[in-house]
């Protein structure tokens, strides 16, 4: 294997782990209450890429989900859409058609997810069909083996054709930070992603854990940040992984809150990769409203 | 001296940080206030004296006010002379008669007893704490309290053990101990003066400062309520009189005092030739070296905690920010726009990362500094945090450009306000932190370990942080070199701050 030598242009500022948790703590003992927690309830909502990647999804099961997207409690109708339906390339079209006119975009994961251990040429030709078959934003995997090689040069080139491959299509870089065992690696590789082209960059496959653990999703933010004052351009972040109740993406949006600012408190430019999210966000909202708790029987699938 | 705007490092856009900027097209916090309900207070508090609350002799009072909004909540007895004396002699006495007579293991039940209360009731003495002094409720419940209880249920631990603590010095107490604490950590410098004194087998008269004497009395409360025999902790309320009259009375074995160098060196002055055992643990200006192989962001949290932690009313903030020149046009942006998202107002807000300064005297004394910072031609920098309109407010500062010529670099501030300077070689950055007549406390950020060791043995401070900031723990030694102070609090060495060996005794 060729393994480049370090270059200027793939360094990273190191990162105390240590820190890092303090950090988080700290953002942790923020209290979100009354007005604030709804809203941002409702910000959580607008932001889900409502996933399904089963083995076993069907075309059935790909509608619902698009279903629900369009309508996600009867109940409520003053409420959000979410960002995107986010399935395997083969179901593309299927949601596609389901989607038409809705505002609500299609996501396909691609690059032989989520091991990503396929040749590269198979690679983005899997991204090429997914975006013919009309998905608006394509996740991709890094070859994590390369990266944790010391390939960099490697992983830079491979974002670099994927996003090629991607055309108009919005590039989301998965780096499952499950894998990569330190936070300087999960800085490196976001750093790496930003320079070669990712209009997103996202912790996790779904597949792995710890997934979009706090302190991981802190230094990708920062790692956002500091190319943003570097570059004037924003990029994108998108944890995926465990973000299960309604008590975590709102710990998540303070972190984005306080670590990239109100410009990024947008669909735009912040993404839960959730397949179970919604339903708790719905019940939190519902208990705000009516300060009644309802069963989960009461909110669809 | 370089200058500290090089011309590399982060130039882009501003990033929407302000969390309460008074606008209302984003996403901020409501406010998140603790509840006060269960939390009793008194209209009147008097001295612990021998085990019960007493009025002053002469029914002198005073008052104790909230610094967030001005009101009045207490009037608390002046302690003069007289009442002094009286504390004294009952600590004597229950040293002669009780204390010292009691088996160590017995001691050291009642220090656990206290602990432990301090954990029950720790939320209603957080919410005191902020209410009388003024810090956020964030750091009370999760500092203040919760270290003062971690010091009790340490020195518990050694009252039974003290010949395992000085093998073969036959570890004898020194009697009363007179001890003053200031008002930036009321309770948790109870724990600190009180917990190791008793567990040691001393008796103890404390004086907590004037602004901030409720959660002492609510301790002496817990003391009594613990069964503690009478006389073995009294507490007596006042002011700087009352304080000199603990600290030079003549039944007093040993003094204990935290607070400013200025009273630091009066004490000393009193004290010379009377024999009595002291400690002093006085100002500091410490320097916080950020070389440029740091972490930066971990760095520029651990600047934050160093200055802004409790207002800046802190005796070993990092004060002074030292950032290698390669660096700084990094880190300072980062410092603001992590300065930005710092809630500056009511200290019961669950959210509120600075509360009130402690005092109108305080607050008079820091913007004073900030008139004689700008004078001296540093470059003063404040967030856009808006303050309540009642109550004592200081915004996070920065003085960027500040030179070691500067007061503002050589006097303790005691506030939210950092000096900033820059230096280009590792020798230049630890002169510059040596270069103050203090010396408590310091910080290293280095991202290779043995640079942090080099430079952490060649600062002359007493306390040195790597990579972190503002750490405390009963288990670790407290004190400081040349005006900060002499002797140790905390630890092995705070204990033997309260003992002497069987043949001095």
């Amino acid at each position: 294997m060729q393994v480049s030598t370090a270059s200027a242009s793939f360094e990273s500022p190191p990162i105390d782990a240590v820190g890092v948790e303090e950090r988080v703590a700290r953002l942790r003992s923020r209290s979100i209450k009354k007005d604030a927690k709804l809203q941002a309830l409702h910000l959580t909502l607008s932001m889900i890429d409502l996933t399904t990647l089963e083995g076993a999804d069907s075309e059935g099961k790909v509608r619902q989900l698009c279903a629900k997207a369009l309508q996600l409690h009867a109940a409520l109708p003053d409420l959000p859409h979410v960002a995107a339906v986010c399935v395997y390339p083969a179901l593309v079209g299927v949601a596609k058609r389901a989607l038409e006119g809705s505002g609500i975009n299609v996501a396909s994961v691609a690059t032989s997810f989520p091991a990503g251990q396929a040749p590269i040429e198979i690679k983005l030709l899997e991204v090429r069909k997914a975006v013919e078959a009309g998905a608006d934003e394509v996740d991709m995997v890094i070859s994590r083996g390369r990266f944790l090689a010391g390939d960099f040069a490697y992983t830079a080139d491979e974002i670099a054709s994927v996003k090629d491959a991607c055309g108009e299509a919005h590039l989301k870089v998965i780096l499952e930070t499950g894998e990569l065992g330190t936070l300087d690696a999960v800085r490196r590789a976001s750093d790496l992603a930003m320079r070669s082209g990712a209009d997103f960059i996202k912790t996790s496959t779904g597949k792995i854990k710890p997934a979009a653990t706090m302190p991981v999703v802190l230094v990708m933010l920062e790692a956002i940040r500091d190319h943003y004052r570097r570059t004037g351009e924003k990029i994108g972040m998108k944890p995926a992984g465990g973000i299960s109740t309604a008590k975590d993406p709102i710990r998540h949006l303070v972190m984005v809150r306080e670590t990239l600012g109100q410009d990024w408190l947008d669909p735009d430019l912040y993404r839960f990769g959730a397949s179970s999210l919604a339903n708790d966000v719905l019940r939190q909202i519902v208990k705000q409203r009516s300060g009644i708790y309802q069963s989960f029987d009461d909110f669809s699938l | 001296m370089t200058d500290s705007t090089p011309p590399t490092g982060l130039t882009a856009p501003k990033l929407r940080l302000g969390l309460r900027d008074g606008s209302d097209d984003g996403w901020g916090y409501a406010p998140a206030p603790e509840s006060t309900d269960h939390v009793e207070l008194r209209d009147r508090y008097g001295l612990f004296i021998d085990g019960e609350f007493t009025d002053a002799a002469d029914g002198r009072t005073f008052e104790t006010a909230n610094p967030a909004t001005e009101e009045k909540i207490a009037d608390v007895a002046l302690a003069s002379d007289a009442d002094v004396d009286a504390a004294v002699a009952a600590a004597r006495r229950a040293y002669d008669e009780v204390w010292s007579k009691l088996a160590p293991q017995e001691r050291g039940k009642y220090v656990f007893r206290i602990a432990r209360v301090l954990q029950e009731r720790g939320r209603e003495l957080a919410i005191t704490e902020s209410l009388d002094g003024g810090k956020p409720i964030r750091e009370s419940r999760d500092v203040d309290i919760p270290l003062a209880a971690a010091h009790f249920f340490y020195y518990a631990g050694w009252a039974d053990k003290l010949d395992y603590a000085f093998p073969g010095r036959g570890a004898r107490p020194l009697g009363v101990a007179g001890q003053v604490i200031p008002w930036n950590f009321p309770l948790l410098m109870a724990a600190w003066k009180i917990a190791p004194a008793i567990a040691a087998g001393n008796t103890v008269v404390l004086k907590p400062a004037e602004t901030t004497p409720l959660t002492a009395l609510k301790l002496a409360e817990i003391i009594r309520d613990a069964g503690v025999p009478p006389g073995v902790v009294n507490i007596v309320t006042g002011a700087g009189e009352t304080g000199a009259s603990v600290v030079q009375h003549a039944d007093v074995d040993k003094v204990a005092f935290t607070g400013s160098t200025e009273v630091g060196k009066l004490i000393r002055r009193a004290l010379a030739g009377s024999g009595k055992h002291y400690t002093l643990e006085l100002g500091g200006k410490a320097a916080n070296l950020v070389f440029e192989d740091a972490a930066v962001d971990q760095a520029v949290e651990g600047i934050v905690n160093g200055i802004f932690f409790n207002q800046g009313h802190v005796c070993c903030a990092g004060s002074r920010l030292l950032v290698q020149e390669s660096v700084a046009g990094e880190v300072i942006p980062k410092l603001k726009d992590r300065m930005e998202t710092l809630i500056v107002g009511d200290p019961l807000d669950k959210n509120t990362d600075i509360g009130a300064i402690n005092s109108r005297a305080q607050l008079d004394k820091i913007e004073e500094y900030l008139k004689i910072g700008e004078e001296e031609g540093a470059e003063p920098f404040q967030t856009s945090c808006p303050v309540p309109e009642r109550g004592y407010w200081c915004r996070p500062t920065l003085f960027l450009h500040a030179s070691q010529s500067h007061r503002v670099v050589q006097e303790e501030i005691f506030g939210p306000v950092l000096a900033v300077q820059t230096f280009r070689t590792v020798d230049e950055g630890i002169a510059m932190a040596n270069n103050t007549p203090y010396g408590l406390s310091g910080g290293v950020w280095s991202d290779k370990g043995a640079k942090a060791f080099r430079v952490t043995s060649r600062i002359r401070a007493g306390v040195l942080w790597a990579n972190t900031y503002n750490k405390f723990d009963p288990t670790a030694p407290f004190g400081g070199y040349k005006e900060s102070g002499i002797g140790r609090e905390g630890g092995l060495a705070g204990l033997h701050a309260y003992l002497q060996p069987e043949e001095a005794a």
